[in-house]
């Protein structure tokens, strides 16, 4: 999850364009300069790996680690040799 | 003390309130270089009544502002000096000083190479975006060969101020590097540099899109930051194509910008020696060597 201070975003897009995984979307709603903040996309691969909080000019990213697990990264690896 | 893990709680701690948002204009590597220097404070978990923030005049020169700590905000360019001065009256302070290119190398370059000669105790951050951003893009002693200013308007004729390599030559202790583009290798340089005894400067390479950018043609933001990934080249890499690479690849990494960490010594520091100075001609301790000397004569 990440969290947004809107009245400090810019709209550099430099969170956007930078994230290793592109999990990243302008958002609908305009912040009181005129420029869009981030957003995660609704289906995203996020794995917390906060450069875009260390990247931000304006420090307004804060990035939180989610507890429950994510459903998108699911492997199809089978381990073998294990019980049954 | 509650440990620090997510930048709103660096920004609680350290952020001066009502200064944010910042005057940086969009795409500007200030702001960045700010964060990087707060994760360095917070991780060396130094007292910020302690530690005491000096700038010249320049965008760089906002960010004591920005900073819930002690800050100078000084003539043009005598950031360096007036640090010195605090430093001499007080040694308990830590010094941090946050200097442009036109600030630190241009109008005052001779502070600055004295301050690394004398070996003085404090840490020079120095923001270096090829151009006087905050007064219009007039141009820079760093900027570029070929590089448009406003009053440069056909290029750039004069070869660049290598300040990384002039410290190195003085015999500064800490010398490095880097652009804002990658987080951690400059966050753990600002540490090191900051737990450092004597001079120590850290160089980094920051976007101006608004003055450098737009005149120079690098395109927007993005372009403009990937401009910094690709024309700069590790040091150790840098030094080991310029000796050993073919003619090709010397060729191809000859205009690039060298960083990363250029100088890394444990000299005393001037307010070391000057202790053994004074320790010396006030007759303090036996060991000094003038005192020892003398007691071979007898």
């Amino acid at each position: 999850m990440i969290e947004v201070n809107e009245d400090w975003c810019k709209g550099c897009r430099i969170c956007i364009e930078r994230c290793p995984v592109n999990a990243l979307e302008e958002s609908d709603k305009m912040n009181k300069r005129g420029v869009r903040p981030p957003r995660l996309k609704k289906v995203n691969e996020c794995n917390y790996c906060r450069l875009c909080e260390l990247l931000c000019p304006d420090l307004a990213i804060t990035v939180f680690t989610d507890d429950k697990k994510k459903e998108s990264r699911k492997t199809l690896l089978r381990p073998v040799g294990g019980r049954k | 003390m509650v440990e620090v893990k997510t930048a709103d709680q660096l920004n609680k701690k350290f952020l001066r309130d009502g200064m944010w948002p910042t005057i940086f204009c969009n795409g500007c590597g200030h702001g960045v270089v700010l964060e990087y220097t707060l994760w360095a404070l917070e991780e060396l978990g130094w007292d910020m009544d302690k530690t005491v923030f000096a700038s010249g005049i320049g965008c760089s020169s906002r960010m004591p502002g920005y900073i819930n700590a002690d800050g100078l905000h000084t003539t043009h360019g005598r950031a360096i000096a007036f640090a010195t001065g605090i430093k001499a009256a007080n040694p308990d302070l830590n010094l941090i000083i946050f200097t442009g290119d036109g600030d630190c190398a241009g109008i005052g370059g001779n502070h600055f190479i004295h301050a690394a000669r004398r070996n003085m105790d404090m840490t020079v951050i120095m923001i270096n975006n090829f151009i006087y951003g905050m007064t219009g893009g007039q141009l820079a002693p760093t900027a570029p060969l070929g590089s448009i200013a406003t009053t440069a308007p056909y290029g750039n004729i004069e070869p660049p101020f290598d300040i990384c390599n002039l410290a190195k030559a003085l015999g500064a202790n800490y010398v490095a590097r880097w652009t804002v583009t990658h987080p951690y290798q400059p966050i753990k340089s600002v540490k090191d540099a900051l737990s450092k005894k004597g001079f120590s400067l850290v160089e980094f390479l920051a976007p101006c899109p608004t003055a450098f950018g737009r005149r120079n043609k690098l395109g927007d933001i993005k372009k403009h930051w990937e401009w910094y990934d690709n024309n700069t080249i590790l040091i150790e890499d840098y030094e080991r194509i310029m000796n050993y690479g073919t003619e090709k690849e010397k060729e191809e990494v000859k205009d690039m910008f060298p960083i990363g960490v250029f100088q890394d010594l444990n000299n005393p520091g001037f307010f070391e020696r000057y202790e053994k100075l004074v320790d010396r001609v006030m007759g303090g301790s036996p060991k000094t060597p003038v005192k020892a000397k003398a007691v071979v004569q007898k």
